[in-house]
């Protein structure tokens, strides 16, 4: 790891006043990307940034409508809080599979989706649920929030402050992992949210997490039979040495109809 | 006697292993210790046209940027091959030079060019990213096959058309001549995955100089420290023997990858004494350890064997394309050699076998001897034709096995070995009583009725390890001799110190060895202590691979022991004037059989060291040493066999049983023992599921981390139901054959014949989601 100032923001403005002083800042939520991209000496930021210190930017809470969950909250905590096991258990059972205890204890979900790892489990819970990312400056749907591949709709400066997940009427969420990494090799989060059926797949799509508009359309009698002889494109995968565009379309589908299943 | 030999006391050394304490050569902190790093190719092959240091030295902190030209200049000998193959035309092999750093060409992503030292391990990181070389990019070889291709770039200006040498074993033109005259063949083409070893400790190497006395220390991760002071001295010229001293402390894990003599170690050696800096200390992050540990196996084979119409085989041919990597490695001339074909035969009566082994040089990280170390490699080509022969012939594949098995010993195969001891129909029958063999229909019902495809695999795997006799050895090409050696030192107050040539780096023989003490003389456990891994304390010994610790480094301490035992009855023969044929050594006391006189073990410890009553003409002192050649290899041998539930919706494979029914002989420690076997099978089980190192074509690996290259984790594997027989080894008095290697040895054919089964089709390994679906997918759309 190349030498980097740690600092410890106080507040979101603080943070970015910290962010404006450095020469090439990066913000640290958890770290669990950054930390061992820098240990390779791949990232070379002058200055981390740590938001998990704001006041505020970790907690839980839940209402008759929404699961809202601060920026700075570990998966774990995700994953062992009762409240969100009861609204919505899909939500809770997912972040209890992400990486492994140690980045379960580290990890947030802020760092998760403003990092848009294309193989990360909580951006399609996010799409899934058809969440509300609420930031230091507006608040943005999931549809806009995540643009492509590592990209994301913030603003160069932009803090990430918590996530707003609107209950289902049920959802599930299944992966297939990397057999390496233990990443999504194709996650699907398939729910009736509130705003309708909604199928979000990560870790395959070349452009990221996104939504599978035609199981949503045969969703709408919801039965995991109602996705056979949907097809995926093959040109829109990823594909890498662990899986062939062609086997990640065809997992698409097989862990879509694991997922309706589920649910 | 509790601890002896058939006891599992918990592993003595597992209290500092287990709680932080163990002392391995990272965790060595000394004086003016300085660091090194090392600046490494970026590119598989190149030629390097210039080298500036001028940055690199006046960065912060740096003592001294050394390249290679400094290294070569200064008298450092290349990197040998330790192991003499000569070509069926009888021209020796085709070593390339290599340089502990390149000097004028590259030849795979992570050679070493020049070391930095440094204050700091930051600072030296730093620096080496200063240091600019210039180079001259050459198409890169990769893949054994393409490096035989015409046209392909020549790595080393000695070995035309990249080939190391082109050897074979048995009697090629009888063996064709079994095979054209038999009533069925069957053939296989197999690649045998490139594996890359992981030990859990990365490689570390800890010189220090004392100019004072002109004496060099190297603490390193090495399973044999006094070979790598003799490599270092003998042809690396880093010092002469009396003036190195090596030690291997706490090592963990080496599964082979610990036997060689890499370039960092000799380069820290030399650029410690040249800098004139007190210590200097490297130590191998993970990415290093990918790219420059040396990995395993890469064999590609085509095999066909004959039967006559009685479903004996008649002969068996194989054609083995073996990469070797960019360099020649200390023992990777042998591996694919006397160390694989050798072993063709199998637990197999086969007539007639030929087996032809062409080695190649590729643009990859060079490949040695990797645990198992061609016996894997064989296993893998014999069991996973017999099982294709069984489908084929239509007969049970524990049938057509059991038709085959050879009954009677000794018996010398078509391939020099000859098998002293063995039982291979007791483990069939163990393992198939073991797994419910015949029920395997039903439950393969059951499977599809949740829509899971369910198969069953077997394999019969022999090997050849405890790795001697010398004389053999050295007539077949080996540059060392295979023996062992042990001292007891018995102190004045009778607790012992057994020095052995032996490196334990996981295996327990701290507390093995223990055992075989305490058998004999019935001393109390904690009353001895074995000392290894330092060759200012310990005889010139050959250290641990091959699975040979325990036949051939047990019984070094036990002929030790027995010229111990013999002073001491002399001793207590003399003072308690008896006949030393009536003295017996029991629990601890040297008693005269019949009486009540004896003395206590220590009693005759402080006889022999106070002296003032020993048999005319004795020595005083108790302390003996034994070298010991054993008569031939031991061969264990077993049967394993594995269920599998395959998802056919992702080609994930489950494996859901695994049975291991092995004959090591003699077993010491029962516990320490299954624990090598779950070792082995697990690495046989991620070499045959999960493991492989993949290269894009310019010789960029893309499985440097673990994020790509995927370990066997807990959940990839079955609790292993595990069980043994013993046929003593005859070949050494303590019957041990050696369990090191067995699982990772016999594994990978009994899980991909049992992935076969299950999905009906053919699938290379690594037996990934994605391969086991394609093969499905592919047999879907050819059937349709």
């Amino acid at each position: 790891m190349y030498d980097t100032n740690f600092q410890r923001a106080s507040s979101a403005a603080d943070a970015a006043s910290k962010m404006a002083a450095a020469d090439d800042g990066k913000y640290l939520s958890g770290g669990q990307t950054l930390l061992p991209t820098m240990k390779a000496r791949l990232a070379a930021p002058s200055d981390l940034i740590d938001l998990t210190t704001i006041d505020g930017m970790a907690g839980i809470s839940v209402d008759a409508d929404t699961v809202t969950i601060g920026a700075a909250t570990t998966h774990a905590d995700v994953a062992a809080s009762a409240e969100v096991a009861s609204a919505i258990p899909a939500l809770a059972q997912l972040a209890s599979h992400i990486g492994d205890p140690a980045v379960r204890n580290r990890g947030t979900i802020g760092g998760s989706i403003a990092n848009n790892d294309p193989a990360a489990d909580y951006p399609a819970a996010c799409l899934g649920l058809g969440a509300t990312i609420v930031t230091d400056k507006r608040e943005m749907s999931a549809d806009d929030f995540f643009t492509g591949m590592f990209e994301t709709a913030l603003d160069e400066s932009e803090i990430v402050m918590g996530v707003k997940f609107p209950r289902a009427v049920k959802a599930a969420y299944e992966k297939f992992p990397n057999p390496a990494s233990r990443y999504a090799m194709v996650g699907v989060f398939a729910a009736q949210a509130a705003d309708g059926v909604r199928v979000a797949v990560t870790g395959a799509g070349s452009n990221g997490v996104f939504r599978h508009t035609e199981m949503e359309a045969a969703l709408s009698n919801w039965s995991a039979d109602a996705l056979d002889g949907i097809s995926t494109s093959a040109s829109d995968m990823l594909s890498d040495l662990h899986g062939t565009a062609e086997y990640r379309a065809h997992l698409v589908g097989a862990i879509a109809k694991r997922a309706v299943a589920k649910a | 006697m509790s601890n002896g030999i058939g006891a599992s006391p918990a592993r003595t050394e597992d209290r500092r292993l287990t709680t932080g304490r163990g002392r391995y050569t990272d965790d060595f902190k000394v004086h003016g210790q300085h660091f090194a790093a090392f600046v490494r190719s970026p590119h598989a092959h190149a030629n390097v046209t210039g080298i500036d240091k001028a940055a690199a030295e006046a960065a912060p902190g740096v003592v001294a940027v050394y390249d290679g030209h400094q290294l070569t200049g200064d008298g450092i000998g290349n990197i040998i091959c330790g192991w003499a193959i000569t070509s069926k035309d009888g021209s020796p092999m085709n070593m390339g030079a290599w340089s502990a750093l390149a000097t004028d060409k590259v030849r795979y992503v992570g050679d070493a060019v020049a070391i930095v030292v440094a204050e700091t391990q930051a600072q030296a990181r730093n620096a080496a990213e200063l240091v600019e070389v210039s180079y001259s990019e050459l198409p890169a070889v990769i893949g054994s096959e393409n490096a035989l291709k015409s046209g392909a770039a020549q790595i080393h200006e000695n070995a035309p058309g990249n080939l190391i040498f082109d050897w074979g074993i048995g009697d090629e033109a009888a063996t064709d001549a079994a095979i054209a005259g038999a009533a069925r063949t069957v053939s296989i083409d197999l690649t045998n995955n490139r594996v890359s070893p992981n030990a859990m400790e990365p490689r570390a190497a800890l010189a220090q100089y004392d100019a004072g006395d002109d004496q060099l220390t190297l603490h390193t991760t090495s399973q044999n420290p006094h070979v790598a002071r003799l490599v270092l001295s003998a042809f690396y010229q880093v010092a002469p023997e009396n003036k190195l001293r090596v030690i291997a402390p706490d090592v963990g894990g080496g599964f082979g990858s610990k036997i060689y003599i890499y370039p960092e170690e000799i380069a820290c050696l030399w650029a410690c004494r040249k800098a004139g800096v007190p210590a200097v200390k490297w130590t191998s992050d993970r990415t290093e350890a990918f790219l420059t540990d040396a990995h395993g196996r890469d064999h590609v084979t085509t095999a066909t064997m004959g039967f006559d119409a009685n479903n004996k085989i008649v002969g068996f041919k194989v054609d083995t394309i073996a990469d070797l990597g960019a360099y020649m490695s200390l023992f990777s001339s042998a591996t694919p050699t006397y160390l694989y074909a050798t072993l063709l035969s199998g637990q197999y009566n086969i007539p007639n076998i030929y087996g032809n082994v062409r080695t190649v040089y590729t643009n990859t990280t060079p490949v040695d001897a990797y645990r198992g170390a061609g016996r894997p490699e064989a296993t893998f080509v014999l069991e996973s034709i017999m099982t294709k022969a069984a489908n084929e012939l239509g007969v049970d594949p524990a049938e057509l096995r059991r038709t085959n098995f050879i009954k009677e010993f000794p018996h010398e195969t078509p391939v020099i070995m000859t098998y002293d001891a063995g039982d291979f129909e007791k483990s069939l029958d163990n393992a198939m009583a073991a797994i419910d063999y015949s029920g395997m229909a039903a439950r393969k019902a059951e499977a599809a009725s949740r829509g899971k495809l369910r198969g069953i695999g077997m394999s019969c795997y022999i090997e050849a390890c405890g790795i001697a006799p010398s004389a053999a050895v050295g007539s077949l090409g080996a540059g060392v001799g295979l023996w062992e050696s042990a001292e007891v030192r018995v102190n004045a107050v009778g607790s012992i110190e057994v020095l052995t040539g032996s490196h334990s780096h996981g295996q327990g023989h701290e507390t093995t060895f223990r055992q075989i003490v305490c058998e004999r003389l019935g001393v109390p456990f904690e009353n001895v202590e074995i000392v290894h891994g330092d060759t200012d304390k310990v005889q010139m010994g050959m250290g641990t691979y091959g699975s040979r610790s325990g036949a051939v480094g047990m019984t070094a301490i036990l002929k030790a022991l027995e010229k111990v035992e013999a002073k001491a009855k002399q001793i207590a023969a003399h003072t308690l004037e008896a006949s030393e044929d009536d003295i017996v050594i029991e629990g601890g006391e040297v008693s005269v059989k019949g009486t009540d006189k004896k003395m206590l073990w220590h009693e005759v410890a402080l006889a022999a060291y106070v002296a003032h009553n020993l048999p005319e003409g004795m020595e005083p002192g108790l302390k003996e040493t034994a070298f010991y050649d054993p008569s031939n290899f031991t061969f264990p041998a077993g049967c394993y066999i594995c269920e599998v539930e395959v998802d056919p919706d992702t080609g994930k494979t489950d494996i859901v049983r695994y049975v291991a029914a092995d004959d090591f002989g003699t077993i010491i420690n029962p516990q320490i023992v299954e624990g090598q076997v779950h070792g082995g099978i697990t690495q046989g089980i991620g070499q045959a599921l999960l493991e492989g190192v993949v290269y894009d074509d310019d010789g960029q690996m893309l499985t440097g981390s673990y994020m790509d290259y995927t370990m066997p984790r807990a959940d990839d594997v079955p609790s292993y139901e595990v069980s043994t027989t013993a046929t003593p080894a005859p070949s050494n008095p303590l019957g041990i054959k050696g369990c090191g290697e067995a699982g990772a040895i016999g594994t990978p054919p009994a899980v991909i014949n049992a992935i076969k089964d299950a999905i009906g089709a053919d699938v290379s390994m690594p037996a990934t989601p994605q391969a086991v679906w394609s093969a499905i997918h592919a047999t879907k759309m050819a059937a349709e």
